[in-house]
């Protein structure tokens, strides 16, 4: 029995499991397995400066080529696997090989989720996700191009930064009542519908797309309320975890493959780390429910807590997630997990274009929301590590420094 | 192209050769420097790509923008000569800069 480790997934959360498993000391054989034909590369940069041009390829890649043979890592790209073979620990891979496991790590990270309706398979519908998709997409970025953007979350709005810059005519259309609901407060959403229509993008609130229309292309994108002429269209409605060949191997999975706090699913020997997993959450130093992050920050944390347990020395998941997101000249930096009964103390005037937005329960803090504000960013990430009560109301004065409430 | 060099906390020195347009941080990350984290790939969001720049090159790299500077108030050991490395586009004017780790960024 051999006591290698395979990890299936090469981006962000299976990269660092491979530098974390060195590191703590791992000398077995590594196998690392992806289907991109790439080697590890991190996506943020793909909606935002790679789209835009102003970012070169080859810094995309998250290591050098000489590291993975420097770490014993065979990386095997383009390979997708077809089984999880949990008794036998192999698994299988397209083309029928078998490669055998001691310990498996899936990092097999989100796929975007497309959209259902009559049209969506026209050419001139793009998603984003990967490198190959931006260079399919960036050469629409003409000016006077229209572009419609299905989805107001952060990539169909990190997209529409770009493109009202490059010159598009630009219209986002978002189901929701306002945009990223999922994911930000609504003074924020408010903020960033401003700014939008202020560069020029026009953003439709409660348009759901009911089909697309063209002749050999897409023409028209076609809401109940109207209809938008389109040159092409990107697409941006979230993402879907890869857990299926979790599932098809008996692995529990919900929203994602089940992991506990130690990043163990429910075999033994196999771990999850990053965007396809479900894991607990631990806000106030208690058990708070179970979340999947899509995140940078989760992917790297996980994976090193997944190299941790594999080498016998598991570490509890408690990280505090943040996330920041890049539109125009505004940096959103957010930490911390919002709970539907905060109460949110705004700090800063957000027609200044520098504020935060600070959600507070049972007297600390459990999320921060800053724009173009750092301060107010870093000192409520340590708030909510520390679980610190604080007296909220002394937020909104702008001449209180954010470090005395470290003190 | 460019030559930077890289000084660990306990002395240990890497000179590494850095294209032009990459960050100083890129420079290490990609170089297995250690010494600088990055949590957030160079989006000036983490504060763990600190380092200590020489003073006789200050004069060479661009001024500390606000948020930098914000970012910078909160990383460990912060010095007057105290930069986020990703902040810190190398040129054919930095070859030879010589950059300081602190003794962690968390």
């Amino acid at each position: 029995m051999t006591d290698d480790i395979v990890i299936v997934g090469a981006g962000q959360a299976g990269l660092q499991a491979v530098s974390s498993l060195r590191a703590e000391g791992f000398s077995g054989g590594l196998t690392l397995i992806g289907d991109e034909p790439f080697p590890p590369y991190q996506r943020p940069p793909l909606s935002k400066a790679y789209l835009a041009g102003d970012f070169a390829r080859e810094r995309l890649f998250l290591k050098p080529e000489g590291f993975f043979s420097e770490n014993r890592c065979d990386l095997r790209l383009g390979t997708k696997i077809t089984k999880i073979d949990r008794s036998g620990r192999q698994i299988h891979l397209d083309g029928g090989e078998e490669v055998p496991y001691g310990k498996l790590l899936l990092t097999t990270g989100a796929r975007v989720r497309r959209i259902s309706a009559p049209g969506a398979e026209l050419s001139g519908m793009h998603y984003l996700r990967g490198i190959e998709d931006v260079d399919l997409f960036r050469p629409v970025l003409a000016p006077g191009k229209r572009l419609v953007v299905v989805g107001g979350g952060y990539i169909g709005l990190e997209v529409a930064a770009v493109a009202i810059k490059h010159g598009l005519k630009v219209t986002v259309l978002e189901a929701a009542g306002r945009v990223m609901e999922r994911a930000v407060s609504e003074p924020l959403s408010q903020f960033y519908q401003n700014e939008h229509a202020k560069n020029g993008v026009e953003i439709r609130l409660g348009h759901s797309v009911k089909g697309f229309e063209g002749q050999e292309k897409i023409e028209r994108v076609i809401c109940a309320q109207e209809t938008f002429e389109a040159d092409f269209v990107l697409v941006g409605i979230g993402v879907v975890p890869n857990s299926e060949i979790a599932g098809e191997a008996g692995l529990q999975t919900d929203n994602g493959i089940v992991v506990d706090e130690h990043t163990r699913t429910s075999d033994p020997n196999i771990f999850a780390a990053g965007d396809c997993t479900n894991h607990p959450t631990f806000l106030f130093g208690r058990d708070d429910g179970r979340v999947r992050l899509e995140s940078v920050q989760n992917a790297i944390d996980q994976a090193k807590h997944a190299a941790a347990a594999m080498m016998d020395r598991p570490k509890s998941y408690r990280a505090v997630p943040w996330f920041w997101s890049d539109q125009f000249d505004l940096k959103l930096q957010i930490a911390g997990l919002a709970k539907p009964d905060d109460e949110l103390v705004l700090r800063g005037d957000p027609a200044e274009r520098k504020f935060a937005v600070f959600h507070v329960n049972s007297g600390a803090l459990t999320a921060v929301e800053a724009v173009n504000a750092a301060p107010e960013y870093v000192v409520g990430r340590k708030l909510i590590e520390q679980g610190k009560k604080i007296d909220a109301g002394k937020l909104v004065d702008t001449s209180i420094a954010m470090k005395s409430f470290l003190q | 192209m460019p030559k930077i060099t890289y000084i660990e906390h306990d002395g240990k020195e890497h000179t590494i050769d850095v294209p032009v347009g990459w960050t100083v941080m890129e420079g290490a990350v990609k170089n297995r420097v250690p010494g600088i984290d990055a949590d957030c790939g160079g989006a000036c969001a983490c504060a763990t790509c600190h380092v200590y720049v020489d003073p006789a090159w200050k004069e060479k790299i661009p001024a500390r923008e606000d948020m930098e500077e914000s970012m910078l108030d909160f990383a460990l050991d912060a010095q007057p000569g105290s930069r986020l490395s990703c902040q810190i586009k190398v040129n054919d004017d930095l070859d030879g800069l010589v950059v300081r780790m602190p003794r962690s960024q968390h």
